[in-house]
């Protein structure tokens, strides 16, 4: 039987990623018939459920777009609204904020690469035999989890659709106390993270090796590696781009395949996440991250999508290291309680913020009372999807010629995807792998 | 001895924001595979079972497509849990029900190509609109505590009830100032507790993403509005956030 060449993947609902999304692969005795990533997730509608809505009520909503990046959807929300209303915030709502986005950060990466990415590269189906089989690393993982999301318990009042970040405030604030405890911790799960680095390097032989130079897109600033404010870049231009003219970067358009939007700018393509801001920004690292980043062998631009993993890892110990640096400033400042006025103003405003899985835009239009009168919401997952189908273009291809068979191609291409930590849900929506016979 | 309950996890319409909570109960997680056997969780394990003796469901429905899977969810399910408010009612998604009609939402956000097949969508609703539920877990997200003891008495063969007294009970027990002293309506007073006043306790209103209690003290709620110079208008602006019928502030 020359199977070899026939193979039929039709993959419904991948695993181990946030959302819906299949893969399909068809091949005839060598030939490639069809390659596809598709999103079958039921879409929301978001952007329809907040026009009508109370300026104050927004980010409430929004928020529910992710619930695992629902602090990174709260700021770019109240960052749209604050920028259509021309309201500024203080440096300690700046930096609580700040503190917030590398407490999710850290969360998200933790669970993505510990919990999603690992299984795959000691080929178990999930975290669970991993109990057993290797309990030190995994109690390590709950201890550094549990304190990202301690974190964002304290500062937010709640880690999932945080309660205390308003408009141009915040409704309550942590006790120096409770800083001084995260301090603390954070201080010492520098150690746990050096550790995890080094399991995740004795691991890394697993990755596989596969490499397509694309578009990298992020935010990007020069006081440091963005993650809360900046302009738009991407490796393919040399100047940045203002976060308001973002739908020239982004330039969503609608597939058959597909219930979530697809983007692309310079190139048929582009990447977003870890790696994009990697790319992008990795000159600007701390020192300790810079090192994880040399241990683990990336050193400079790296054109391998498995590397968003490694960068990940990398941003863990940068988020880590800025929420200590974050801190400190609020145990040196008086934290004060503040009461801005707010008043609603008609305008136009966009506000953007990397997230986990790369950089988040929503743009709002108000009218005079503060009534949302016009919404959009472009998520990071959505601009990766049609890179993902270029990669699985490139790869099937590569992975026929080497002689793989159906099952081992299928492993890669759900890993492949898994590597993006795709957020379908909020993409609207998207996994699935269909190998056809 | 017997072997250990067969649990799965489904997710339909939402922010898969309560399954993360449930990773989020993180060493108790570990504590609770010893207790279950979890057989399918798509967001974190490979694979597939026949059939469950309890199925835990999240997310609303907004699609045929999404009742067959639901319908054959419960066919192999022995006990059904809708968990979290887009299951229990639609939560959030509900908010889209309100334009006047499907076409309308489907072109706010897709354009031209609004009338794609696959774009399709119907006014959200919670899955018991579609199947039977054993079970509920109401809120936005899920109170990691409150699933924790549901489960373990569900797991004891008890029947797991929910609070069915406003959030105001819990707020006064933590003896926060009223946020109606600061100006703030708030929808404590018509909202089912459970949370431990979560959002007054951080400063801002309760806005009942747990619904209302079975039968919410509306002459009371109309005394408060009357005390701090508030229309009933007030209430019913927020009360749709999360799926309530805006009846119960009539």
């Amino acid at each position: 039987m020359s199977s070899k060449n026939n193979i039929n993947i039709e993959l419904h609902h991948i695993t181990r990623v946030e959302g819906h999304g299949n893969i399909v692969v068809n091949a005839n005795e060598g030939k490639i018939e069809k390659i596809q990533w598709q999103v079958p997730e039921a879409p929301r509608f978001f952007e329809a459920m907040v026009v009508g809505r109370d300026y104050n009520d927004v980010a409430t909503i929004t928020s529910r777009i992710c619930g695992i990046c629902s602090i990174g959807h709260t700021f770019a929300s109240l960052k749209a609204t604050e920028a259509a209303m021309g309201i500024e915030i203080s440096p300690t709502t700046r930096v609580l904020r700040e503190l917030l986005i590398h407490g999710e950060t850290l969360q998200s990466h933790i669970l993505h690469v510990c919990y999603l990415v690992v299984p795959d590269l000691l080929k178990v189906n999930s975290v669970f035999p991993l109990v057993e089989s290797h309990k030190d690393v995994v109690l390590l993982v709950t201890k550094l989890h549990r304190l990202a999301n301690e974190l964002c318990d304290c500062v937010g009042g709640r880690t999932t659709h945080p309660i205390r970040a308003r408009i141009g405030r915040f409704s309550m604030l942590p006790t120096k106390k409770e800083l001084e405890g995260f301090k603390k911790r954070l201080t010492e799960a520098v150690d746990d993270l050096k550790k995890l680095a080094e399991v995740v390097q004795s691991l890394a032989g697993a990755i596989p090796d596969f490499t397509r130079e694309t578009e990298y897109l992020s935010l990007t600033n020069d006081s440091e590696y963005a993650f809360y404010d900046g302009l738009c870049t991407t490796t393919d231009i040399d100047k940045t781009i203002p976060v308001d003219e973002y739908k020239r970067v982004v330039n969503e358009f609608v597939v058959p395949q597909s219930t979530a939007k697809y983007g692309k700018f310079n190139r048929d393509s582009f990447m977003v996440g870890a790696l994009a801001r990697y790319n992008n920004n990795y000159r600007q690292l701390t020192p300790l991250a810079a090192s994880v980043a040399e241990m683990l062998g990336l050193t400079g631009i790296n054109y391998n999508p498995f590397s968003n993993n490694i960068a990940q890892v990398v941003e863990s110990v940068f988020a880590v290291e800025r929420a200590i640096d974050h801190i400190n400033w609020l145990l040196d400042s008086d934290l004060k309680l503040e009461n801005p006025e707010i008043k609603p103003k008609a305008g136009k405003g966009v506000g953007a913020v990397e997230v986990p899985r790369g950089v988040l835009f929503h743009g709002y239009e108000y009218d005079d009372k503060g009534t949302c009168v016009k919404a959009n919401c472009v998520i990071p997952t959505n601009l990766n999807h049609n890179n993902i189908q270029l990669d699985f273009e490139k790869m099937v291809p590569e992975l026929l010629n080497q002689g793989k068979k159906e099952k081992e191609i299928q492993f890669q291409l759900e890993m492949l995807v898994r590597a993006y930590d795709p957020c379908i849900s909020c993409s609207t929506h998207y996994l699935d792998v269909v190998f056809k016979k | 001895m017997s072997a250990k309950p067969k649990v799965a996890f489904f997710d339909f319409a939402c922010c898969e924001g309560c399954q993360l909570q449930i990773a989020n109960l993180e060493e108790d997680v570990v504590a609770l595979a010893n207790l279950v056997d979890v057989v399918e969780f798509r967001e974190v394990l490979t694979g597939k079972a026949p059939e469950y003796d309890i199925a835990f469901v999240e997310g609303s429905i907004t699609r045929k497509a999404d009742e067959e899977r639901l319908k054959d969810i419960r066919s192999r399910s022995k006990q059904l849990v809708a968990y979290g408010q887009c299951a229990v009612t639609g939560g959030i998604n509900r908010l889209k029900n309100q334009w006047h009609s499907m076409d309308a939402v489907k072109k706010e956000v897709y354009g031209d190509n609004y009338n794609m097949p696959h774009l399709d969508t119907y006014p959200t609703r919670g899955i018991d609109k579609v199947v039977k539920v054993d079970l509920y877990i109401p809120g936005c997200p899920i109170d990691r505590d409150e699933f924790l003891r549901i489960v373990k008495e569900l797991l004891l063969g008890k029947k797991p009830g929910l609070a069915n007294y406003p959030v105001c009970v819990e707020c006064k027990l933590k003896e926060n100032i009223c946020l109606f002293d600061y100006g703030i309506v708030c929808l404590g007073p018509l909202a089912r507790a459970g949370c431990g006043a979560k959002c007054p306790s951080n400063g801002v209103a309760c806005e009942a993403c747990r619904g209302t209690v079975d039968n919410p003290n509306t002459n009371a709620m109309h005394e408060i509005l009357e005390k701090y110079n508030y229309t009933v208008e007030e209430i019913k602006k927020k009360i749709n956030i999360f799926g309530v019928n805006p009846e119960v502030s009539k």
